[in-house]
């Protein structure tokens, strides 16, 4: 184990902790963008310190490709490499397998990859079915990623420096997730991922998978749900007891000329914004907002680099400071409905 | 605007100061216009531009063109001009709608209604009308008449007309010009002595805060280019600044520095940075033996190095050893090699700042070589070593 877990407050299942990592102290409930290849496209460590951001995932099967584990090491490592001060996460690289005949290497192999990179927290590798699949190979699935819980744990070398999460899977099965969550907590690992959601199916399943493993696993260890999301997704994820995200939506869709804004998202893109001297969203703090009309913005996007980058910077901007900030009133409403009491949670 | 003469060195090299309204300092010439799209930078984003050395870097060049599809000049006169569209209000900016990288002059289709320009949105013919308007929105600090420029290998007569023209084209841009915002008689007259004298002769006499040099960098050799560039500033008032577009390596700013011209942009940054290159040629000018730069390898020539070169893939060293620049503070060549060969966006930021840095520092010894009364060494200097280090580069092989 190399972290220290401690909840600083609660609300019924919704809590806020200190995460200390090797590299950072975090504050959860958190957001981590995605930086695929040792990079979040367009902005630097210092614009992301800015920003607040306190965690960053990479892809192991990305990074082994290019420039490779071996050269990352030899280099001193993932932190050292790309010089972001705060912590690392990656994947164990299994989401982008492209051939199942590997998959005996690949186990131990994912592990040495992460070991050699070395981020604050590796992922286990896990056997990923789409919740939208149906039948028994969901339950394969399942336990094939006990089985290689095992594996990874035998194969991490660093224990004392990175932390091994395991991941939940069964699909949209109570019974099949259950077991899994189970044998999981049997192995005593430094945290937990909720995995296999954020594919497609609906979203009042995918509440309920998330409801479900947040109130089996343990309360003194970080739960992140994987591939989360839409900044609702996280609210609600979170007042289930949730504390760790990534996704790439907010980058990507700034790429194709989306903001992000609290009625929801905002088409730079459009016609409409040609002439529209507003900022993208006039309650936000970000260097973006603050200097930039929509329609200068409007001008850049899909055109010039330029555009990208303002728009990774106040999307990213928005997830990084939005789980700290005031919840909307309507989803407070809507959560009260549902059954779920985030009222300490919403503007007063 | 104001512009003074300080010093002289061969002649008629010259250092002075530029003092413009929106920045606090003045600025110091020679010096280098950096390019913009759109009034920013093509990679480096707003908030990094400050970690630029300053007052040095903040001169930057647009041209009205890169809003030809947007926002309108109606907009962009409610939002207050071009200086609070794009958050630089401590910043110059000088129009010109030449940019040497995305705004090529199109000489086949200028007729005398307009000037056509290559852009990304296409082929764009636009009317001394029209250019006015966009200049009375966007309130640079400074900007140059509409021109009509030419390559090296239009005919006489195409020359000639396009010096007519320029002329006309000045006296209309004059007649709508805003208040504020210094005016730039544009000069062109492409590869005639002649042609450029009249030129320069015509614009001398109309009331204009500075000059503008165009038709360079269109086809002209190095050799015949001295002697454009004198007729043309020798038949200007020496108090005036003069500005030109299209001379980028550094041996072309040093003639354009040796006839005494002041204010330059460069397509060269961005051409560096998109090919990969990071720029390492020697800034001190001492006289000094490198031998980092004996060992040749297949990275390098010197001047430069292309950092896509696999002899970069472990190199945790910085670009250049001592340079303060955000990227050489912060990566390593190894990670840059990592990142252009992903393709990462972050490569060309990272490019761009080293490289506008490292040309901003050469720009700086130019300025300090003319007030040490030195500069003719200085150049011959500076061009003798690098064809030194090709002439090694070819034995060695």
């Amino acid at each position: 184990m190399a972290l220290r877990f401690e909840v600083l407050g609660r609300f019924n299942r919704a809590r806020a902790a200190q995460l200390t990592l090797p590299h950072f102290a975090c504050q959860t409930p958190l957001f981590m963008p995605v930086g695929t290849q040792g990079t979040i496209k367009g902005l630097t460590t210092d614009q992301l310190e800015e920003i607040g951001c306190q965690i960053i995932l990479g892809n192991t099967y990305h990074l082994a490709l290019r420039p490779t584990s071996e050269l990352i090491d030899e280099l001193g490592g993932l932190h050292k490499f790309m010089n972001w001060p705060r912590a690392l996460l990656t994947d164990s690289g299994g989401f982008q397998m492209v051939s199942l005949l590997h998959l005996a290497d690949i186990t131990e192999k994912g592990v040495t990859f992460q070991n050699r990179i070395g981020a604050d927290i590796i992922m286990a590798l896990d056997d990923v079915v789409r919740t939208t699949i149906t039948g028994p190979r969901i339950e394969e699935a399942m336990y094939r990623t006990l089985r290689w819980v095992d594996r990874c744990i035998a194969a991490h070398k660093r224990p004392h420096e990175q932390n091994l999460f395991g991941i939940v899977q069964g699909g949209l099965d109570p019974v099949l997730r259950d077991i899994c969550v189970r044998g999981l907590v049997d192995r005593n690992l430094p945290g937990y991922a909720i995995g296999g959601l954020a594919g497609g199916e609906d979203k009042d399943s995918f509440w309920r998978v998330v409801a479900q493993c947040t109130a089996a696993l343990p309360e003194d260890k970080p739960r992140y749900v994987m591939g989360v999301g839409y900044p609702l997704d996280i609210v609600v994820c979170s007042a289930l007891g949730a504390d760790m995200y990534d996704c790439v939506y907010p980058t990507r869709t700034a790429r194709f000329g989306t903001a992000l804004v609290p009625e929801g998202v905002l088409k730079l893109k459009h016609n409409a914004m040609v002439n529209d001297t507003r900022p993208i969203d006039p309650t936000c703090a970000c260097m973006v907002c603050k200097n930039y009309t929509r329609a200068y913005i409007h001008c850049l996007v899909t055109k010039d680099a330029m555009g990208s980058q303002l728009l990774s910077y106040h999307n990213l901007y928005y997830m990084l400071q939005f789980p700290k900030g005031d919840v909307p009133e309507w989803v407070c409403n809507a959560m009260d409905v549902a059954g779920i009491d985030i009222s300490s949670c919403c503007s007063s | 605007m104001k512009f003074a003469v300080k010093a002289l060195s061969s002649g008629k090299a010259r250092a002075g100061v530029v003092h413009l309204g929106s920045c606090p300092s003045s600025i110091e010439t020679p010096c280098l216009l950096l390019s913009t799209r759109k009034g920013l930078p093509i990679f480096i984003s707003p908030d990094l531009l400050s970690s630029l050395p300053s007052p040095d870097s903040n001169l930057l060049q647009f041209s009205p063109l890169h809003f030809s599809e947007g926002p309108s000049p109606k907009t962009i006169s409610s939002i207050g001009g071009l200086h609070q569209m794009v958050g630089l209000h401590e910043y110059g900016f000088a129009a010109v709608a030449r940019d040497s990288i995305q705004c090529l002059p199109e000489c086949g289709s200028t007729n005398k209604t307009g000037a056509s320009f290559e852009t990304p949105c296409g082929r764009r013919l636009i009317k001394p009308v029209e250019y006015m308007e966009m200049i009375t929105s966007m309130k640079p600090n400074l900007w140059a008449t509409l021109a009509d420029e030419v390559p090296a290998w239009a005919n006489n007569k195409r020359n000639k007309t396009s010096v007519d023209r320029t002329v006309k084209w000045l006296d209309e841009c004059i007649a709508r010009s805003p208040a504020g915002g210094a005016v730039f008689g544009s000069i062109v007259g492409g590869s005639n002595i002649e042609e450029r004298k009249r030129c320069a002769q015509e614009v001398a006499v109309r009331n204009v805060s500075g000059y503008w040099i165009g038709g360079f960098g269109l086809g002209e050799s190095m050799e015949e280019r001295p002697s454009l560039l004198n007729a043309v500033t020798d038949n200007l008032p020496k108090d005036w600044p003069r500005m030109i577009c299209g001379l980028g390596l550094p041996e072309e700013v040093l003639q354009g520095v040796a006839a005494g011209v002041d204010l330059f942009d460069s397509a060269y940054i961005y051409h560096l940075t998109i090919g990969g290159f990071a720029l390492t040629f020697p800034l001190d000018r001492t006289e000094k033996i490198d031998y980092n730069y004996q060992l040749s390898d297949q990275g390098s020539d010197r001047t430069k190095i292309n950092l896509r070169a696999t002899v970069y893939r472990k190199d945790a060293t910085p670009i250049v050893e001592d340079c303060c620049c955000y990227t050489c503070q912060n990566h390593t060549k190894a990670y840059i090699n990592h990142l252009l060969n992903v393709h990462e966006m972050l490569a060309q930021i990272l490019l761009e700042i080293h490289n506008t840095h490292h040309y901003l520092g050469f720009f700086r010894s130019i300025r300090e070589a003319i007030k040490e009364g030195c500069f003719e060494q200085f150049q011959k200097k500076f061009v003798q070593s690098r064809r030194e280090h090709l002439a090694a580069d070819v034995v060695s092989v």
